[in-house]
């Protein structure tokens, strides 16, 4: 044992546990604080996410706490001084709240739907869509329609879950491994642990990617695809699959709705529906019986493939329409090379690798279970192959239906929940779709009568008056996007800005940064921001209100700011009413807890909800007698119950007889102190026979419902085949019994894409601007040691990167004479961004991309003017419409998205470059410097970052440094 | 003992886990701080003992990316050592890591002209080189439980792409994983003999594809028999 100083001073540090927030991952950290000042921040080895390892940017929080871009002090934009100028006077938060308040109390008594909600990666929706319900406005959302609710929304109407946080493959037993498209952003620890996993076990890894960054660097095999085809690529491969007859035909009757008998008379009002009993229950052709029957019962025989008459209706199984569909010539391996760019002979081969791992690699668990209907097994089927997917399938206007056709595959190999497949994560999986319809109507000082979101099932949820008018702000749940889970927070402020369907009051935003990298046409956007009518001189949007840590780019369009508390000083709960931190086999949720005190007047804005909300006389926060029932927010997240026994956490409840117990009990005033206790997070591990096909299985499912995690223990049934989406393409055909569109374009959107099976489209911009003059896709994503972070531009990681560059292939480049590090113009049909260009090979040759949010506003962040950012970098969301490309038809003022969920399809993008004239260098766009905000500090020229007051050294002794020779003296 | 890291550049992401956990560690550890020069402003430049290198290897579509974590090797021929003319740069008798005594560097460079490796970073601030100290305010902390015993960099890796341990023992983690997956240094032809090694990626065979079933092929529904599966 070697002789070394004593470095740290155990005595004077202190160590607290809670929860990551420098992206959304939600991974443990333990603090150690010294004096005051963060010693280190590392993973919590205990921790069922991140299991002690820790990110570059987890690594990075000090910065983040350092950082000089922090908000001190409450501000309200100067009286006739313009938004967006920076011009503002500190006030106190007394002053703050009482402003908000009085604005809010005025909407709230007048048209509560006035206020337009909206948050960015939150990760309290629960609380945020409470406090927007018991507002009673229906214009809420969070920043997902942005995001990746393509990859949400197939998943629920799917297979009742979905990736990331809904769902992850089985990194200890999969043997083959998809991940398609920019997937790198989500998840962040957990596939970096999970890659290495299978990697040592010698198990594949294929990425499916038109760039090889990232993971791909790591993949055994790299298929460059073109983006926006990986829908045809996935119904390619099953194509392949039904081909050579490689499905699993057990899993298919029994877990999925294949064998459903649907009702053929194209043409007909009913056609493509299920045929159903007097009770509602959807048919099957009984093989023994040679009958329909209720194809939810156990014990039945059903035909996969069935096309005759049924009960005096002509009628088809899905499986047959599925066959028929996909076996179809249209979507061969050698029809769909020319579309993806994928090789035909690789399509067939990796649906083959697929297959063998499927069905002669199977994996089978010893274990009774029992089945929904109450038969015992005695062990778990097996089929090691896994998949993940995010943003890159996701952000283009196919995404939904691209998303679809991946889990079809899954389905098809019978891979989902199963040992080895793709695993739910508690609270999911749920009913197909979730039973959650999203409110419509809005009244004076009343809560809404159901959640601002939720999931459509037919067009009369759809939130619409009788005209076949949106309702919200952000025409959700219309026309449009009939099925946009997530709403369309890219909307709102171009909505907003023309009044339509109406103008509001108050844009209230919550770390979104909305002038700037979390918006659509950023360029227009912060002109609207500012707009004001011409008549009247009032703002377009009359009030915008936003609650961030840091000075940000959207807080300088703000007319009131209330800065929010960092992620180390503040409480939190990372909920199983939200996005908890579950994994396959054990439900948990966490919490965060100030770790350092805050030395500024700023207010967390979980607390700034409970009190506006308390002030306003939300019932919810209202005892009986009027007055408040919460003291702040530690109180209302120990003592408010969404259902009873059922709270934001869900750990240290108390149960009749008062003893501590998990998921479910009554409120226990030591629940805070209990996480504190244990690490800052819960967590119940399943029993063995309950973390398998939970879909199927009766102790799970009850269980599940005892936990309030799903409303029915019935069997969740797979949705192959969406009569969803059937009832909308009737409708769009004019053949449905309820509300139809009355618009051309609405009919042609319901018919041609609301398929109840998934049918390739090319995505949308593609087909709206001239594909020749527009010949490159691009593309964004966001590099590891950034990615899912969203403030405080940081010290130590803008050192990786601090200017983006537009990628493109080497030879692609060279054939256009443009030269690596030179200097284009990338031109969209939405506007030109200058950018400096770097060769790559690791490129298909049609696409460019680029590090997305690295560039920022000059001023902001505490960046000083001239920083890279500003600068040299760039963002690509200038190039990106928030609606269609024009082309002088109805669909010019329709959002850019997918038609059927409202994601934004800024993966969609078409550009041109051609090489800047005159020798012009930096960055275009440029934006006026910001001021700092009164009660900023200075940003620092030298950082001497140390957390010792003394830092203790380690020397080299005279002796040694006379009496050592060279280093080269003991070579033998 | 001959401490030293083991790099897999086989699940190696290029995350950057290690070399923020790393100055995270260090800036606060035994030669810190290591300081950030224009932290906020154009082309900032700080002090960092571990970067990783990006490249691609190979023309497109056949290219493959590479990520290369590089720090100090702890080199057994550490000519850093032999040129300091003030005896501040030293390789440990007992442990064989290379440290820089901070209180006698005068920072004239000379030791980072010697490493092939670009291990050794000047502190413009402090006027004294810097470089890892594989964590040795870490690895011998008593306080800490065994396993938290290593350096910043090898705990915190998401993909567990980082070993730390004793060459000098052929049991070891580090030796034995040098063994079995051919491990190798970086450029052993220069003649410093690095203590790090690398671990070359796996190489994955060709694997099986599922046959066609005996009179599949199918191209039409109706060629299907149905099987009789009980629901």
């Amino acid at each position: 044992m070697s002789t070394v100083p004593k470095f740290e001073d155990p005595d004077k540090q202190s160590v607290k546990y809670s929860t990551c927030y420098m992206c959304a991952c939600r991974c443990g950290i333990k603090v150690t604080v010294e004096d005051k000042k963060i010693r280190y921040i590392e993973g919590n080895r205990d921790h069922p996410v991140n299991k002690g390892v820790l990110c570059a940017k987890g690594n990075a929080g000090i910065m983040k706490q350092n950082s000089p871009a922090k908000l001190t002090t409450p501000l309200l934009r100067k009286k006739g001084s313009k938004r967006g100028d920076g011009e503002y006077e500190a006030i106190s938060m007394g002053q703050a709240l009482d402003i908000l308040t009085a604005r809010l109390r005025n909407i709230r008594e007048t048209d509560p739907k006035k206020l337009a909600y909206f948050t960015g990666r939150d990760q309290m929706q629960a609380l945020t869509g409470l406090w927007a319900s018991q507002f009673g406005t229906i214009n809420w959302a969070s920043h997902g329609g942005f995001c990746s609710v393509n990859m949400a929304a197939a998943g629920l109407y799917t297979t009742g879950f979905s990736f990331w946080e809904f769902g992850d493959p089985d990194w200890d037993l999969t043997k083959y491994f998809m991940m398609w498209g920019v997937a790198d952003d989500h998840a962040s620890n957990p596939i970096k642990i999970g890659l290495e996993k299978l990697k040592s076990r010698g198990a594949k890894f294929v990425s499916i990617n038109p760039t090889r960054t990232g993971y791909q660097a790591i993949a055994d095999e790299w298929i460059g695809i073109t983006p926006g085809t990986d829908m045809q690529f996935a119904l390619s491969m099953v194509h392949v699959l039904l081909k050579h007859e490689q499905f699993d035909w057990e899993f298919l009757i029994r877990y999925t709705n294949s064998a459903y008998l649907t009702v053929n008379t194209p043409g007909q009002k009913g056609d493509g529906l299920f045929l159903r009993d007097d009770d509602g229950n959807p048919l099957v052709w009984d093989m023994e019986q040679e009958k329909a029957v209720n194809g939810k019962l156990p014990d039945i025989n059903p035909a996969l493939f069935y096309e005759g008459e049924a009960n005096g209706k002509p009628v088809r199984s899905a499986m047959v329409i599925f066959a028929d569909t996909y076996l179809d010539d249209k979507y061969s391996p050698e029809n769909s090379a020319e579309i993806t760019g994928i090789p035909a002979d690789t399509i067939e081969r990796l649906a083959l690798e697929m297959a063998h791992v499927a069905f002669k690699e199977t994996i089978e668990i010893e274990q009774e279970w029992t089945d929904y209907a109450g038969r015992k097994h005695d062990k778990f089927i097996g089929r090691p192959v896994s998949m993940h997917a995010m943003r890159g399938v996701s952000a283009h206007s196919n995404g939904f239906q691209a998303c679809r056709a991946i889990h079809f595959v899954q389905i098809l190999l019978g891979s989902v929940d199963c040992p080895g497949g793709h695993l739910a994560k508690p609270p999911f999986p749920k009913p197909i779709p979730p039973p959650l319809k999203p409110c419509k109507t809005t009244k004076p000082n009343t809560p809404l009568t159901s959640p601002p979101l939720g999931f459509p099932t037919c067009p009369e949820d759809l939130v619409i008056d009788d005209d076949g008018k949106p309702l919200r702000i952000d025409k959700a749940f219309s026309w449009d996007a009939p099925l946009s889970n997530h709403g369309l927070m890219h909307m709102v402020i171009t909505n907003a800005y023309n009044g339509d369907p109406y103008p509001i009051d108050t844009l209230m935003m919550f770390m979104a940064n909305m002038s700037w990298n979390s918006t659509m046409n950023t360029s227009q956007v912060r002109k609207m921001l500012s707009a004001r009518d011409e008549e009247t001189g009032e703002h377009k949007i009359p009030f915008i209100v936003v609650s961030d840590a840091y000075h940000s780019e959207i807080t300088n369009f703000a007319d009131l700011i209330i800065p929010d508390t960092t992620y180390l000083e503040r409480y939190d709960t990372i909920s199983m009413l939200d996005r908890p931190i579950s994994e396959p086999h054990m439900a948990g949720d966490a919490i965060r807890q100030p770790i350092l005190e805050t030395n500024r007047d700023v207010m967390s804005w979980q607390e700034v909800q409970i009190e506006v909300g308390s002030r306003l006389g939300f019932p919810v926060f209202t005892n009986k007698d009027g007055s408040r029932k919460y003291k702040g927010y530690e109180d209302f997240v120990t003592n408010w119950q969404a259902a009873p026994g059922i709270g934001l956490l869900a750990g240290w409840r108390l149960d009749e007889d008062g003893n501590e117990t998990h998921l479910r009990g009554k409120p226990n005033p030591k629940q805070w102190e209990r996480y504190k206790e244990n690490g800052a997070f819960m967590q119940v591990p399943f029993t063995p026979e309950r973390r398998y096909y939970r879909h199927a299985n009766k102790d799970y499912l009850e269980w599940a419902k005892g936990n309030g995690w799903i409303g029915s223990s019935d069997q969740i049934v797979m949705e192959l085949y969406s009569e969803t989406l059937q009832k909308f393409n009737l409708a769009g055909q004019g053949l449905y019994d309820g509300p139809m569109p009355t618009e051309q374009h609405h009919k042609d959107r319901l018919t041609k894409y609301f398929t109840p099976l998934p049918e390739f489209y090319t995505p949308l911009e593609q087909t709206r601007i001239d594909e020749e003059e527009y010949p490159f896709h691009a593309i964004n994503q966001r590099p590891m040691f950034m990615y899912h972070s969203w403030d405080s531009q940081n010290a130590w990681l803008r050192q990786i990167i601090s200017q983006n560059f537009m990628y493109i292939n080497r030879e692609q480049a060279e054939s256009m004479g443009i030269e690596d590090k030179s200097w284009v113009w990338v031109e969209s049909h939405n506007g030109k961004i200058r950018v400096q260009v770097k060769h790559m090979e690791g490129c298909v040759k049609n696409t460019v991309w680029t590090w997305n949010a690295i560039a920022k506003q000059s001023g902001a962040w505490g960046l000083k003017k001239g920083s890279n950012e500003a600068k040299d970098a760039f963002l690509m969301n200038h190039l990106i419409s928030e609606l269609l490309p024009k082309k002088g038809d109805a669909l010019d003022n329709v959002t850019n998205s997918d038609p059927i969920t409202g994601q934004a399809a800024w993966y969609d993008l078409r550009v041109k470059i051609y090489p800047v004239e005159n020798g012009e260098t930096g960055a275009y766009p440029q934006f006026p410097d910001m001021k700092k905000m009164p009660g900023m500090e200075e940003s620092p020229d030298i950082l001497r970052y140390n957390a010792h007051e003394h830092p203790v050294r380690i020397h080299r002794s005279m002796d040694d440094v006379l009496k050592r020779g060279s280093v080269h003296d003991k070579k033998k | 003992m001959k401490l030293g890291l083991v790099i897999d550049l086989d699940v190696c992401v290029g995350c950057h886990a290690c070399t923020v956990s790393c100055k995270q560690w260090n800036t606060s550890g035994a030669t810190g701080p290591l300081t950030d020069l224009k932290p906020y402003d154009e082309d900032p430049q700080g002090v960092w003992f571990n970067r990783i290198r990006h490249f691609e290897v190979g023309d497109s579509p056949n290219s493959k990316t590479v990520n290369m974590p590089m720090s100090c090797m702890h080199c057994e021929q550490a000519d850093c050592v032999d040129v300091c003319p003030t005896g501040a740069s030293y390789k440990r008798v007992e442990d064989g890591i290379v440290l820089i005594d901070q209180d006698k560097c005068m920072g004239c460079n000379y030791c980072s002209w010697a490493c092939p490796y670009g291990a050794r970073e000047l502190d413009r601030d402090t006027g004294t080189m810097k470089k890892c100290t594989l964590c040795i305010d870490r690895i011998y902390d008593e306080n800490l439980e065994e396993i938290d015993r290593q350096p910043s960099c090898v705990i915190t890796c998401p993909s567990n792409a980082r070993h730390f341990g004793d060459f000098d023992d052929p049991e070891s983690n580090v030796s034995t994983l040098v063994r079995q997956r051919g491990g190798h240094q970086l450029m052993p032809e220069l003649g410093y003999s690095p203590t790090n090694h690398y671990l070359p990626p796996r190489i994955m065979k060709p694997m099986p594809t599922a046959e066609a079933k005996p009179g599949s092929l199918i191209s039409s529904v109706k060629k299907w028999v149905n099987q009789s599966v009980s629901r």
